[in-house]
């Protein structure tokens, strides 16, 4: 696929509002990308996206390959007297980043703004503390607790508002995890068939533990899995030689072990020696750090050998991420070599 | 006793994820005896004794895989940060020596601490390698490591590193050539990844779908100086599973052990774990359920690098499980 064409999808995806529980607008983003590139698209019981690409019919094998479409984000749970919104948080949020920003309110899209006392009242010891959630509040406008709960009942969604824009050799925008992951399968997808039977599956609620994976991993029932993902990177300057999870710029982050799962070593050894072989960038996730929809998928059924390939993207879980379109060019590369030379004697004699 | 099997299989490097040389091993010993041998998707190794047509069909599982490290960061000056894989405490790692699979051997130590808390974080230790620079360094991030500590044999005690649950395979191996006239459908079940969440017995047991799951591995005792309450002494027989915190034995399993530990005239205890589980927590949960218990072998010190067993407690295991599969 195109750079400009890549990039395009991506800022596209990261503008769509789909927190995890309520991801129907980015399977209504998705299927016009994905119309006439798949054989089978259907929506499981959980919200999962799964389409088939056919394979050529060389191979025998069925493999998956997964990107969530969740994010994080806040949902209502209670009304103010004076009309504000009270919000907890759907998946990892860091309250610090909060204060003050802007939000988008519901499937209308409303605007909201999360309040915080001006700064000529609060004390220089308050100005130096993080704010918890429960005692932040959106300001939607409403004029009091019938209008808000009217506007915005408990349930309603709320994400980052962000659109996304270049920044200079980066692109910033909210939700690259997994919007990077979704933007690779996507265009995986446009690829010719592969030697096996595909399947995409863009799942639901990882953010809140690996649950639309689990469904969709059982459903399919892969003899290989890969999950593409958006990951931490933490490249910038620190005090310490303590090293980053993973850097910008430096190619696919592959994982070795996180805390949902230990990738495969054939698959992660078989993954590297392709890099290598075809001179593309790769780099370890430290090991220990973070889970993905693997977690969920390798434990499906009698076992799963899986492996997460992942876009290094800075500021994840915030309200704007940072990457570099070469790190996804380079992931969507590293997966469908590995893809296309995945073969049923590798799994066999490992 | 077979002490040069133990040597060989508590010394295998196979910390979870990567327990290939130990399925190796124990697939050598097991070939004879098995009516079929499989290695599935997770790695864990089946090998099958088939029964007379009458019986249940039964998995008895030990798992392959030991605790250990994993190299996370290599700094300018070659020295190695680590996160843990499986149960590591930083106390035990101080002064312990790591073996990665390639052979090289690093010392893990801690770095100066400006707080005074007593037990240090995993943060605050590192291995080094001999290394003079990050160039020097043999392995690299992603490289898995176990604790190195041979096994001694004292009277009737047994010391080594991975005794949990390598002993348990033992016991698997002795166990399969003694009941080759069983009626049963037997699964010996060689699982992967316990350490780090009982992953492969799970999948396993979906694979198998047995009538009944028995884990076989350590347990805590209560018999050292100021030990957390607990009615298991190392020494007093195999530990048959009441309970723990993963899981409730199902009794009929429970009774299954016990009558069988009367019937082979071995001592037993009865087992309540309050912190810990087995691969049987996870296998019970598989599919529509799969009714499961465990025999334990009373174990020091787990999860350190010198766990301690007494070698009448593990005959007595084979004894007993024998007699339950006649």
């Amino acid at each position: 696929m195109k750079h400009e064409r890549l990039v395009d999808i991506l800022q596209s995806l990261s503008n769509v509002m789909s927190t995890s529980g309520d991801e129907s607008e980015m399977r209504r983003a998705l299927r016009p990308l994905l119309a006439g590139q798949v054989d089978e698209l259907r929506v499981d019981s959980l919200g999962n996206l799964i389409t088939l690409k056919k394979g050529t019919g060389e191979s025998q094998l069925r493999v998956l390959v997964t990107a969530h479409i969740d994010e994080v984000g806040m949902m209502v749970v209670d009304h103010t007297p004076d009309g504000a919104l009270k919000v907890q948080a759907v998946g990892g949020i860091d309250d610090r980043l909060l204060p003050g920003l802007n939000v988008c309110v519901g499937k209308e899209q409303l605007p909201g703004v999360i309040g915080i006392k001006a700064i000529h009242h609060s004390s220089s010891r308050e100005r130096l503390k993080a704010i918890p959630l429960k005692e932040l509040s959106v300001d939607i406008g409403a004029e009091n607790r019938k209008e808000a709960q009217r506007l915005a009942p408990v349930g309603t969604r709320v994400t980052f508002s962000t659109q996304a824009h270049p920044l200079g050799e980066l692109i910033a925008g909210k939700a690259f995890d997994d919007r990077a992951g979704c933007t690779a399968l996507v265009a995986l997808l446009h690829e010719e068939p592969f030697p096996f039977d595909l399947y995409g599956v863009f799942t639901v609620q990882e953010e809140v533990g690996l649950r639309g994976a689990r469904v969709a991993g059982y459903a399919v029932a892969p003899a290989v899995a890969f999950v593409l993902e958006g990951t931490i990177a933490d490249d910038l300057p620190k005090k310490e030689d303590v090293g980053p999870t993973s850097q910008i710029g430096q190619g696919p982050v592959l994982t070795v072990m996180d805390r949902s799962y230990i990738s495969a070593p054939w698959l992660l050894r078989y993954t590297v020696q392709l890099a290598e072989k075809l001179g593309i960038p790769y780099q370890f996730k430290q090991p220990g750090i973070g889970g993905t929809d693997a977690g969920a998928i390798h434990l499906t059924r009698g076992g799963v050998p899986s492996l997460t390939l992942a876009v290094p993207c800075r500021y994840i879980h915030g309200p704007i991420s940072l990457l570099k379109p070469a790190d996804l060019e380079a992931t969507i590369t590293l997966t469908s070599a590995a893809l296309r030379h995945l073969t049923a004697e590798q799994l066999a004699n490992n | 006793m077979n002490l040069g099997l133990l040597t060989q299989l508590t010394q295998a490097f196979g910390p979870s994820g990567y327990e290939d040389k130990v399925r190796a091993l124990i697939q050598e010993h097991v070939a004879p005896w098995a009516d079929e041998l499989r290695t599935d998707p997770l790695g864990n190794l089946i090998a099958y004794h088939r029964g007379n047509g009458k019986g249940q069909k039964i998995v008895l599982a030990a798992h392959m895989d030991e605790i250990g490290v994993m190299v996370s960061h290599v700094d300018k000056e070659g020295y190695l940060r680590f996160t843990r894989i499986g149960g590591v405490y930083p106390l035990h790692c101080i002064g312990s020596r790591v073996r990665f699979a390639d052979g090289t051997h690093g010392v893990i130590y801690l770095e100066h601490r400006e707080d005074t808390s007593p037990s240090p974080k995993l943060t605050q230790l590192y291995i080094d390698v001999g290394a003079t620079n990050k160039d020097d360094v043999p392995v690299s991030v992603g490289a898995p490591a176990v604790f190195v500590r041979p096994l001694v044999q004292q009277g009737e005690r047994l010391i080594s590193k991975a005794l949990d649950d390598r002993i348990g395979c033992y016991i698997l191996i002795e166990l399969l050539q003694q009941v080759q006239d069983s009626p049963h459908d037997l699964y010996f079940l060689f699982s992967t990844q316990e350490e780090v969440g009982l992953r492969g017995a799970r999948t396993a047991a979906f694979s198998i779908n047995p009538d009944m799951a028995i884990a076989v591995d350590v347990t805590i005792t209560g018999d050292t100086p100021k030990a957390l309450p607990m009615a298991v002494t190392l020494g007093d027989g195999p530990a048959i599973k009441v309970q723990d915190s993963g899981m409730i034995a199902h009794p009929k399993v429970r009774q299954l052990l016990v009558d069988a530990a009367r019937k082979a005239k071995v001592p037993y205890q009865l087992e309540v774990l309050r912190g810990g589980t087995t691969d049987a927590a996870a296998m019970q949960l598989t599919r529509a359920g799969i009714p499961s218990g465990a025999l334990s072998i009373p174990c020091r010190y787990i999860h350190s690098p010198s766990e301690m067993v007494d070698s009448e407690d593990v005959a007595n295991a084979i004894k007993l499980l024998a007699a339950a599969l006649a």
